[in-house]
């Protein structure tokens, strides 16, 4: 039988950079078929060259043993082709019935025919094990619904080939199996899925085949009985996996930041629930939890960027509750943001002045609190980027020129390098390579050793465990358990998270 | 650095040359003889007079451009530049005049800080709008403008109105302590005696570029401003208060605009009246978009408009076609320099990101089987 997916030789350049280089992937109709590979090993760009978004260079491709050249995802969609990608794209005030329609409306006497397309998408989930209620508003929908939502979307356009870019980066582990036996169920039906993925347990259970990237070279195509994790992580960047560990503790008894009954709302809305807790000298507080549970509205009530309604915070004994986000950073608070295209970077700025961000009113980055010192700016930015190995020709390129996982180790570094009392760190490793992600960590160690007391909200559950001293799981704008990272696993985690467990069934 | 400076030049003359070619195909849909019409219009602007009065229009519209653009650094757009340069210009008139005679260099300063103050106050209103009740300034900018100049100025100019021979609706005269000293001596020193008077204001206007560019550039509250136009939610994490600093751009932006009218008060006409000129707020914001924001960029587009306004009559004169087109050229020049910075800014992006890959790339090639990951996302 003709393989459904066959890439031959597909070689891609970027100026500079040669992003796939003579890949080959041979995909057998009806498998599930998994990609896995660093981030920058060139996985996105071949899916990207695969749904006709991006020409190769060299290569060819054939579908069902026919060669093809694509011009746009159009075309790949006419080829039977659908792609779920990371980030959901979605409109978030249509119903799900509308956003699956979008771009591919039926049409009845020139309108569209929405009833026999709801009559379509019952069928799809019928089908699939994909239900959902088609006239329900995408604004209100879970992280695994809009997943859903996007698969149905390829189906309806008649798709046979998924490709699922990382879908189980935004699940919690209860999801991932819901979505798991969705992919199997679409399987049965004799869809092929490519899946990219590097979360090497996820890729074992699923996969049928596993083709692994490095550095834009196809390294080796293998089956999930022959390997182990451990096999996979090493083809996947050439050495051993980096683990997060903590050593031993070094949790001191001095109160840093303290929250007491802290309550947060959002329009009108209680979105933290009286919290309390506190972080001392040297300690590392993991908060775990579903994303839209409360945890980025704590960290930014914190930060200051959020009214606190109720309750009080202080850092170092000073009440700090309704100071100014200045004030608290030139107090000692750092901050790592969860986006940080959106909170963390100035993209057109160049890379000195993303490094004084956060820190322009202190020096050295200026004088007398007023006047900009470039030189001393400048001079400090290239200690960080030597210091934490930001990859840039220098401190003068825009931000956007540099690659994602060089963006965030500038980030980390530019709060990092500063003294700092406390540092929030939220998702520091999100979407960033394992030679990021080890150096991310190192540093968190580092400065946990060093004394610094740190908040980490994380969706990384082996990050959490991993590098906290103590975990917390926020559900509903409540803390709901307080565990011993030592004693508690991935999937003890999870059921945490989703409300599965709760702290009173544990005691 | 030849092909960045490459993509600086690059936009600004492929507007104009698209503005010339626009306006030859105008001018000959009107019948007249593009050849012909450009050729008086050359002659005529390179004439010293129409040069000094070139300055002289230039210098308004710069302080106009050098205003809108203080908004612009952070994204907000004050339209009410216009609104607020004629309603401190005839405030700070009637100031200067009723104050009577001081010691000249005092006098002057305090027509500029009354006209400084009336701007900033005027424009204030817009920022603490927006940033209290999270009013467009779009919207509230526009009002204002029609408050300001519809409302008020005609309402203080019938107040201060004194009557005079020629029974001319104006407030009264400027003491000359008040007056601002012509600068045509200057080109003077080079060439011939010339017909007209050179601005004395144009020296404020040199010294409010140099300010606009160390502020920007110098301060941290220069980078707070841009900060929060490339990103504000980023700027508002990094510590900068998003009220303040909108209040305070408005304030700066208000306060510069008040000065747009001074040059003509205390150059020329030394008491505001009916044939006051208006639309420079507006020309401004034009200005400020040829110019990129830049102090010396914002100095070359109102160099460029004030020598359109100030050669275009020309052609009515001549009979080639109506002084309209100098308007037609001014839209034309301002759309395609708006869509050609759009698509050099693309390129010179790419530009970069290319560079930065290469660079890094040269320091370990992206295509070795290592042993670690090298964080180059190329895909991305």
């Amino acid at each position: 039988m003709e393989p459904a997916v066959l890439l031959e030789g597909i070689t891609k350049r970027f100026p500079g950079v040669v992003a796939n280089d003579q890949v080959n992937l041979r995909v057998e109709a009806g498998e599930i078929h998994a990609i896995c590979g660093e981030n920058g090993a060139g996985k996105s760009t071949l899916m990207k060259i695969l749904y006709g978004m991006q020409p190769p260079d060299e290569g060819h491709m054939f579908v069902n043993g026919e060669e093809v050249h694509f011009s746009s995802p159009k075309d790949a969609i006419a080829r039977g082709i659908g792609m779920v990608h990371q980030h959901f794209m979605l409109a978030d005030n249509f119903t799900v019935l509308e956003n699956v329609v979008l771009g591919s409306e039926p049409e009845k006497h020139g309108s569209i025919d929405f009833d026999a397309a709801r009559q379509r998408i019952l069928e799809l989930g019928e089908k699939y094990g994909l239900t959902i209620d088609p006239d329900r508003v995408t604004d209100e929908l879970e992280v695994g619904e809009r997943q859903r939502v996007e698969i149905i979307k390829v189906l309806f356009r008649g798709g046979q080939i998924l490709i699922l870019d990382e879908p189980t980066a935004v699940l919690v582990p209860q999801e991932v199996e819901e979505l798991f036996a969705n992919i199997r169920g679409l399987k049965a039906e004799g869809h092929t899925i490519i899946f990219i993925d590097h979360k090497l347990d996820e890729v074992l259970e699923i996969s049928d085949s596993i083709t692994v990237l490095r550095r834009g070279r196809t390294v080796a195509t293998v089956k999930p009985e022959d390997v182990s994790a451990r096999d996979l992580a090493e083809l996947m960047v050439g050495s051993e996996l980096p683990t997060p560990t903590v050593e031993e503790s070094t949790v001191t008894d001095v109160p840093v930041l303290e929250l007491d009954a802290v309550e947060v709302l959002d329009d009108g809305r209680n979105v933290v629930h009286s919290t309390t807790f506190t972080i001392h000298k040297g300690e590392i507080v993991g908060v775990a939890g579903v994303e839209g549970n409360g945890q980025s509205e704590l960290v930014e009530a914190i930060l200051g960027l959020r009214e606190v309604e109720v309750g009080k915070i202080s850092l170092n004994g000073e009440d700090i509750t309704h100071t100014s986000v200045r004030h608290r950073r030139e107090d000692g608070m750092g901050y790592i943001p969860e986006d940080r295209h959106r909170r963390g970077l100035l993209l057109p700025a160049t890379l000195w002045e993303n490094d004084m961000l956060g820190h322009q009113s202190m020096e050295p980055f200026v004088r007398n609190g007023f006047w900009v010192d470039r030189a001393a700016a400048r001079a400090h930015t290239r200690k960080v980027i030597e210091e934490y190995d930001v990859r840039t020709p220098g401190v003068d390129v825009p931000a956007l020129a540099l690659s994602g996982g060089n963006q965030q180790k500038l980030i980390v570094g530019r709060e990092m390098s500063v003294p700092l009392s406390v540092l929030i760190a939220a998702h520091p490793t999100r979407g960033i390579d394992v030679g990021a992600q080890a150096a991310v960590w190192d540093e968190l160690r580092r400065a946990r050793r060093e004394g610094l007391a740190v908040l980490l909200v994380s969706a990384d559950l082996d990050e959490l465990i991993g590098l906290s001293d103590r975990l917390f799981v926020m559900l509903r704008g409540r803390i709901v358990a307080e565990l011993d990272p030592e004693e508690v696993d991935a999937r003890q985690l999870g059921a945490y998270m989703t409300g599965a467990a709760t702290a009173e069934a544990a005691s | 650095m030849i092909r960045r400076l490459g993509y600086s030049v690059a936009a600004p003359v492929a507007s104009l040359l698209l503005a010339l070619v626009f306006g030859a195909i105008v001018l000959q849909l009107t019948g007249a003889d593009p050849w012909t019409a450009f050729a008086n219009v050359w002659e005529f602007g390179t004439r010293l007079e129409t040069l000094v009065d070139t300055l002289n229009r230039g210098t308004a519209l710069y302080l106009s451009g050098v205003a809108v653009a203080i908004g612009f650094k952070m994204n907000l757009f004050n339209i009410g530049v216009e609104g607020q340069y004629i309603l401190a210009a005839i405030v700070a008139a009637e100031v200067g005049a009723k104050v009577g005679n001081l010691p000249p260099v005092i006098h002057v300063t305090v027509i500029l800080l009354t006209a400084m103050t009336v701007g900033a106050l005027w424009s204030g209103l817009a920022g603490v709008l927006k940033a209290y009740r999270n009013v467009n300034e779009v919207i509230s900018t526009i009002m204002l403008n029609a408050i300001g100049v519809a409302g008020l100025v005609a309402f203080l100019l019938k107040k201060w109105d004194v009557p005079d021979a020629l029974l001319d609706t104006k407030t009264q005269e400027i003491p000359r302590s008040g007056w601002m000293p012509s600068l045509t001596w200057v080109p003077e020193l080079f060439t011939r005696d010339i017909a007209k008077e050179l601005y004395g204001f144009l020296a404020i206007a040199v010294v409010v570029g140099i300010l606009y560019h160390v502020l920007l550039n110098k301060t941290r509250i220069g980078y707070d401003l841009r900060a929060t136009g490339w990103n504000p939610f980023a700027a508002r994490a990094g510590g900068v208060d998003p009220k303040r600093t909108i209040i305070l751009a408005m304030l700066l932006s208000g306060a510069v605009a008040g000065l747009v009218g001074l040059g003509d008060l205390l150059g020329k006409d030394h008491a505001y009246s009916l044939r006051f000129i208006q639309q420079r707020g507006f020309n401004g914001i034009a200005v400020a978009l040829l110019g990129r924001n830049h102090p010396v960029g914002i100095a070359i587009g109102a160099f460029i408009f004030g020598w359109l306004e100030a050669s275009g009559g020309v052609l009515q004169v001549k009979g080639d076609a109506p002084a309209e087109i100098v308007t037609i050229l001014k839209g034309v020049i301002v759309l395609a320099a708006v869509i050609a910075y759009a698509v050099v800014e693309r390129k010179r992006q790419a530009f970069e990101t290319a560079a930065a890959a290469a660079a890094v790339a040269e320091k370990e090639p992206a295509v070795v089987v290592a042993p670690v990951g090298d964080g180059t996302e190329a895909g991305k």
